[in-house]
């Protein structure tokens, strides 16, 4: 990024600022103009920090509406670690959501298995063994991909991957943990090419330089200098992609096959925690136990891929230390 | 005449496999995306024609075309634009030409990046909770819309700070040296250079709205409304909508005995429309690249 380099340091931008004043003493101004500029770079700075509001207001909502269980005796254990998950049961109402964790983390696992070597094979391939010419080209693929909507995949897995995995692997339903997972491979894919090409693409190329000069070939450089150099960038690719694995909704909600089950192989169905959301909330009553129960699973989503995303954004930011 | 010794002649085997097993994982990728656009097209080509695109659905949802989910789609983007476009941008101005180096810019970046990671269905909740319960917008197109900008807020913030930081700092310390203060250089020299890049992003945001399902269920959009054919302005903001995203969900699961092609021809449209808006926004990107003056 030959852009990139003009850039000055933060430091120079405050000297140039304090040469000038920040304001054109010499220009002639129209007297509106002084009061206009401070309210347009107040409104600049409301919206620069509307980010930090929006999440919070988004943690305050989602607790608020779940508030109602959750500060009156709510049973944390029996909701974590129990897999009975029966919320409109008449005689004995039960809300644990294991089962619902495990189908989370299954679907999520299996996908990364699939998607990480395929994801971080193809940032390599981008990055360091193809032309300019199909490099664009695969660019543009990836970004296509990412376009599709989730509920487009999900159409896809029900329509076209259902009748596939029966027929291939001769099980009766094609809607489980492993028709999910297809999916949300495809889906997290995309993120980690182009977050992982970035992280490769942040070595410096005397490292590329240094290894060729040795005699090293092009295979032997990634494998022993750039990924090493990029494992923080390559590792918060891959971290990124099970972000987006854990919170998507529709896909898995159509493919899963929509079962509470603690799955025992790929070709089991299993129900997720977005999914669980997605298809009761709209039956549950505003304000009844069953629907302060799935703000709580939202409070649980939340704290999942906020963990996972700052994880993901330490470690990014720890590469500059050393 | 250099001739291979064995230990040169595995290493360059080695590259070739290497490169070939690579090649074919990128390549992966295409194919996926090639199969399910053409599996898509073949399966709904009976269905499409503009009739499609123009008439209400009938009977169900078993007939009929998705006319009133096509423009609730339209009401819903173009609202949730109005509302995330500004902001965004603006927000991207504070990080990009504000912001000093500190660890507030640092935690206002981290709750960007979060802000990208919250699970739809999450934002779907604080939607319901926010917008439709507490400030008593009701299940509308508003709010939905807010819902939305609100989740697609981050595209606008990535692409407008990636094209505010691409304009050289010379530009910037030309326009204060002859006296223009900060907000003039930003609005004078910064906004105009990076028109294209941040048109990017307002496209992508655009493409991201389109497809979402999950954040609109529960705040605004319905299974089934019927609305004059062909006039544009057949929803009110106040007004609960279908949505292209949300019809292609219930066509698939709830209605059982709808005619094969027709969620087929659902998803051509929907997926149709979202590529499109995205082969846009990469054709102003590959136009702006080639006319980039520095």
């Amino acid at each position: 990024m030959g852009e990139r380099a003009v850039k000055l340091p933060a430091e120079s931008m405050a000297t140039n600022r304090a040469r000038t004043g920040g304001r054109s003493d010499g220009a002639r101004r129209r007297a509106w103009e002084g009061p206009l500029e401070r309210g347009i770079e107040a409104l600049i700075r409301l919206c620069g920090v509307s980010a930090i509001l929006f999440v919070f207001a988004i943690f305050f909502f989602v607790v608020r509406e779940g508030a109602g269980i959750l500060f009156s005796g709510f049973d944390f254990v029996e909701f974590l670690f129990s897999s009975d998950w029966y919320p409109t049961s008449l005689g004995n109402v039960r809300y644990g959501v294991f089962a619902l964790i495990v189908g989370t983390f299954s679907v999520t696992v299996l996908a990364m298995l699939i998607a990480v070597p395929f994801g971080l094979g193809g940032a390599i391939f981008i990055s360091e063994f193809t032309s300019p010419r199909v490099r664009e080209t695969l660019k543009i693929v990836i970004e296509l991909l990412a376009a599709i909507p989730s509920v487009v995949w999900g159409f896809i897995g029900l329509s076209l991957m259902n009748p596939l995995i029966q027929q291939v692997f001769h099980v009766p339903i094609g809607l489980n943990v492993l028709n999910g997972a297809l999916l949300l491979a495809l889906m997290s894919v995309p993120i980690m090419v182009s977050i992982g090409e970035d992280a490769l693409k942040a070595v410096p190329d005397s490292y590329r330089e240094a290894a060729l000069a040795m005699g090293a070939t092009r295979w032997q450089a990634v494998h022993r200098v750039l990924l090493p150099a990029a494992k923080n960038g390559l590792l918060a690719a891959v971290l990124l992609g099970v972000g987006r694995a854990v919170g998507e909704t529709m896909a898995v909600l159509m493919a899963t096959g929509h079962a509470v089950n603690i799955p025992t192989s790929p070709f089991d169905p299993v129900r997720t925690l977005t999914a669980t959301i997605a298809a009761e909330l709209g039956e549950a009553s505003v304000g009844s136990p069953h629907y302060q129960v799935l703000f709580v699973i939202g409070i649980l989503l939340f704290t999942i891929t906020f963990v996972v995303n700052l994880t993901a954004d330490l470690i990014v930011k720890g590469r500059g230390r050393d | 005449m250099f001739t291979e010794t064995p230990f040169i002649r595995t290493k360059r085997r080695s590259e070739l496999v290497v490169k070939t097993v690579l090649g074919l994982m990128a390549s992966a990728m295409v194919l996926p995306l090639v199969a399910i656009i053409a599996y898509l097209i073949v399966q709904a080509w009976p269905l499409l024609s503009l009739d499609f695109l123009l008439s209400n659905p009938t009977h169900g949802m078993r007939k009929g075309g998705v006319w009133s989910a096509l423009l609730g789609t339209l009401y819903l983007v173009t609202t949730s634009l109005l509302i995330a476009a500004p902001i965004g941008v603006l927000a991207a101005v504070y990080l990009n030409e504000y912001a000093k180096k500190n660890l507030f810019t640092r935690i206002v970046n981290l709750a960007v990046v979060n802000l990208a990671g919250v699970p739809s269905i999450v934002h779907a909740l604080f939607g319901l909770g926010a917008f439709v319960l507490f400030a008593g917008i009701g299940r509308s197109i508003l709010a939905a819309s807010l819902t939305l900008a609100i989740m697609t807020l981050p595209v606008i913030i990535a692409s407008t700070k990636e094209a505010l930081s691409s304009v050289p700092m010379s530009f910037r310390e030309a326009c204060w040296n002859v006296g223009a203060s900060r907000w003039q250089t930003i609005r004078g020299v910064v906004l105009p250079n990076s028109i294209s890049g941040i048109l990017t992003g307002v496209i992508l945001q655009v493409s991201r709205t389109a497809g979402e399902t999950a954040p609109v269920m529960f705040t605004g959009a319905v299974f089934f409304k019927k609305i004059e054919e062909g006039n544009l302005l057949g929803y009110s903001l106040s007004d609960q909508c279908m949505a292209l995203s949300m019809h292609l969900f219930t066509i698939t699961t709830q209605v059982t005995d709808a005619p094969h092609a027709l969620p087929y021809a659902t998803a051509v449209v929907l997926l149709g429309s979202v590529l499109l808006v995205n082969a846009t926004a990469i054709l102003l990107r590959v136009r702006l690249r080639a006319r980039k003056r520095w």
